[in-house]
């Protein structure tokens, strides 16, 4: 990322915590901070109930985060929202869910489907440039003009998961959250899917935070990469920075559970455990530290000495 | 030493009643499966993975009809070698001397295959008190050391705990443990890692492939994950439109595959050594099943059909004495293609990461 980019999206120090009962709170989220820049794509990875998909849920607000800011386009969406900011985040923020079967109105036709935001915010004149407008994102998610006046149980995973796209691209956003978009469908389908993302993003500079825990996939689509653990940022930096040089323990434990498509390497291969309760990290010590670049990690001063030196 | 045939599935054709009419989910499918070897069947979603293996569990479900074929199962009872037809096979007879006693699964998602109202300890007791009227005490003490196999802490303690209280990876590991409980000659795995993370999946596929080493089980895997082919399998089979396109020894697969269908999954994948711009994908969807398929089923996707692949479907050519595949480029008039050349740089820097 050059030098005084604005980012588009500051996260600071977000916490979120799930109260269960009088004397049990769970705390998903403790206190993350990243920025996402202007169209890139930032990927969250990390094991589930790492926290990833709360973040995603925070800053969208379907969540009330506990404490920290979230500034989104200059604009505070943290605490108590005026119309005005709902609005804004509203419009300019969308989410793409994980399971697509589950995130469209059975009952609704995919016209309507894709319309609501319009709908809502009054965004056309006349129901011709409605229709208008929803062709012209179906064809741009590689559906056609017919598909419009289906309902979504008469299409397959993928299809419908361009619907989900599709949904959220209307608005015209500025970030899209993609919350494991992705893992809920066939892998030759995923790569389709995958393809299409990038393709719209090409077109339409939209920043895109790509949460999932299949770090293949990340790596193809991500521009730089968040790795959670028990809901702390473990290690943060550009994709490459990520995978040739890990710090974290954790990360390398991420990387070498992949499994590699060559069964000479990986017959005999065991992947890199890693406990935190076993491993003597407290992760609530450690401060961020820069590593070179965009790369930071969390740990103490004598912790990542000790990383650096393990390599 | 001669290696013992386990299963034999030969010519299994399966279809299912709908509304909407048949489906021929299976179209002649041929398998062996030998002992102490691990066979992966790959493909898509509805390409008849899990019905096959179901069918050899003896679990279809209600609308679905054998119309042909026979799954042949060698067990030993005593000193005695006995061959059955699962087949032919009532339901009953399948429940009382087959179906988790001799050949076990894994499913895909723990949660739903445990029972939430019994503790993990009477489930894995289970298997064992029905088959072989093991009294409790025995039972116990077993199930305590299959949990200690699969590698849970405190085995004595959990085995108290309810499937609730345990996390998606210790209730995989639970899964294991019951399907063991009888000593099964066959596991069957139904993508048993797909709904759980990376980290803990390479532990289960590692636990898997201890517990093989120390049993000499033979495993039947199922998955759309070509990782984790490469990691469990000795033998694959890749599915598609309810046939076996091309099946091979696992090297034979991944460095030299012979049909289209397997060049694009295995251009497909994700690569952690390459930054292409776009991801290969197959061109279009699996064919409908509910329609009578002319010709090789892959066609329309197909880049490479050639005009015979439209209108006859193409027999299982033989390329060594363990790798068969059914394309038509194999027949010794067709025109000499070789796999895209992306795919063959790759499998050349896969071969070299080895030394």
């Amino acid at each position: 990322m050059e030098e005084g980019k604005k980012p588009l999206l500051v996260v600071k120090d977000l916490k979120q915590y799930f109260k269960i009962n009088k004397r049990f709170m769970v705390k998903a989220v403790d206190g993350v901070s990243f920025e996402v820049f202007p169209g890139e794509t930032y990927g969250l990875v990390g094991e589930s109930g790492s926290g990833k998909s709360t973040i995603g849920r925070s800053i969208i607000r379907l969540y009330q985060p506990t404490a920290g800011e979230v500034d989104f386009n200059g604009v505070k969406i943290s605490g108590r929202l005026t119309s005005e900011q709902t609005k804004h985040l509203r419009v300019k923020m969308q989410m793409i869910f994980q399971d697509p079967m589950a995130c469209l109105n059975p009952r609704k036709k995919v016209l309507d489907i894709i319309a609501q935001g319009l709908d809502i915010h009054h965004l056309y004149s006349s129901q011709k440039e409605r229709e208008e407008k929803v062709y012209k994102i179906l064809n741009m998610v590689g559906l056609s003009k017919e598909h419009a006046n289906r309902y979504p149980h008469q299409f397959s995973g993928g299809q419908r998961q361009r619907i989900g796209i599709a949904r959220a691209l209307i608005m015209n956003p500025d970030l899209i959250i993609a919350d494991e978009a992705i893992s809920a469908l066939d892998v030759s389908i995923q790569a389709q899917v995958v393809n299409l993302m990038k393709e719209i993003q090409k077109q339409t500079g939209t920043a895109i935070m790509f949460i999932a825990h299949d770090l293949s996939m990340v790596k193809y689509i991500s521009d730089r990469i968040g790795v959670l653990h028990l809901g702390h940022l473990v290690e943060t930096g550009t994709t490459e920075e990520i995978f040739n040089n890990p710090i974290h323990p954790y990360t390398k434990s991420l990387l070498s559970a992949i499994p590699h498509p060559n069964p000479k390497v990986e017959k005999d291969r065991i992947a890199i455990s890693y406990d935190y309760t076993t491993s003597g990290i407290d992760y609530r010590l450690g401060t961020k530290h820069h590593v070179e670049g965009e790369h930071y990690v969390l740990g103490t001063e004598e912790e990542i000495t000790r990383w650096r030196e393990g390599d | 030493m001669e290696k013992e045939k386990v299963l034999s599935i030969k010519d299994l054709s399966i279809s299912f009643q709908t509304s909407a009419g048949e489906v021929n989910a299976i179209r002649g499918v041929n398998l062996d499966l030998y002992k102490g070897e691990t066979i992966a069947i790959v493909g898509e979603s509805g390409s008849g993975k899990s019905v096959t293996v179901k069918a050899i569990m003896g679990i279809l479900s209600g609308n679905g009809r054998i119309n042909s074929g026979t799954i042949d199962f060698m067990y030993h009872r005593g000193e005695e070698e006995v061959h059955e037809d699962l087949l032919k096979l009532s339901k009953k007879e399948m429940c009382h001397r087959i179906k988790g006693k001799r050949i076990a699964m894994v499913f895909q998602d723990p949660m739903t295959s445990l029972n939430p109202t019994m503790t993990i300890g009477n489930q894995i007791m289970e298997g064992m008190r029905y088959h072989f009227k093991t009294p409790k005490q025995e039972a116990h003490e077993k199930a305590i050391k299959l949990l200690e196999l699969v590698g849970i802490t405190e085995p004595q303690k959990r085995m108290k705990n309810y499937p609730h209280q345990l996390s998606g990876g210790m209730r995989q590991r639970v899964v294991i443990a019951i399907a063991l409980a009888c000593d099964p000659e066959i596991l069957i795995c139904d993508e048993p890692t797909t709904a759980l993370d990376v980290t803990i999946q390479a532990k289960i596929l590692e636990l898997i492939k201890e517990i093989q080493e120390k049993t000499n089980i033979s495993v039947i895997y199922i998955t759309h994950d070509l990782g984790v082919v490469a990691k469990v399998a000795d033998y694959v089979g890749v599915m598609y439109a309810g046939k076996i396109v091309e099946k091979g020894l696992i090297n034979e697969i991944f460095y030299d595959p012979k049909h289209p269908y397997t060049w694009g999954l295995l251009s497909a994948m994700p690569d952690l050594d390459t930054n292409d711009e776009l991801l290969y994908t197959i061109p279009g969807s699996p064919p409908n099943l509910l329609n009578k398929i002319e010709g090789d089923a892959f066609a329309e996707r197909n880049q490479y059909a050639l005009n015979i692949d439209h209108r006859v479907e193409p027999p299982l050519f033989k390329v060594t004495d363990t790798h068969y595949a059914a394309t038509w480029l194999l027949h010794e008039n067709a025109p000499d293609i070789q796999m895209p050349m992306e795919l063959k740089n790759r499998i050349y820097r896969m071969l070299g990461e080895v030394e």
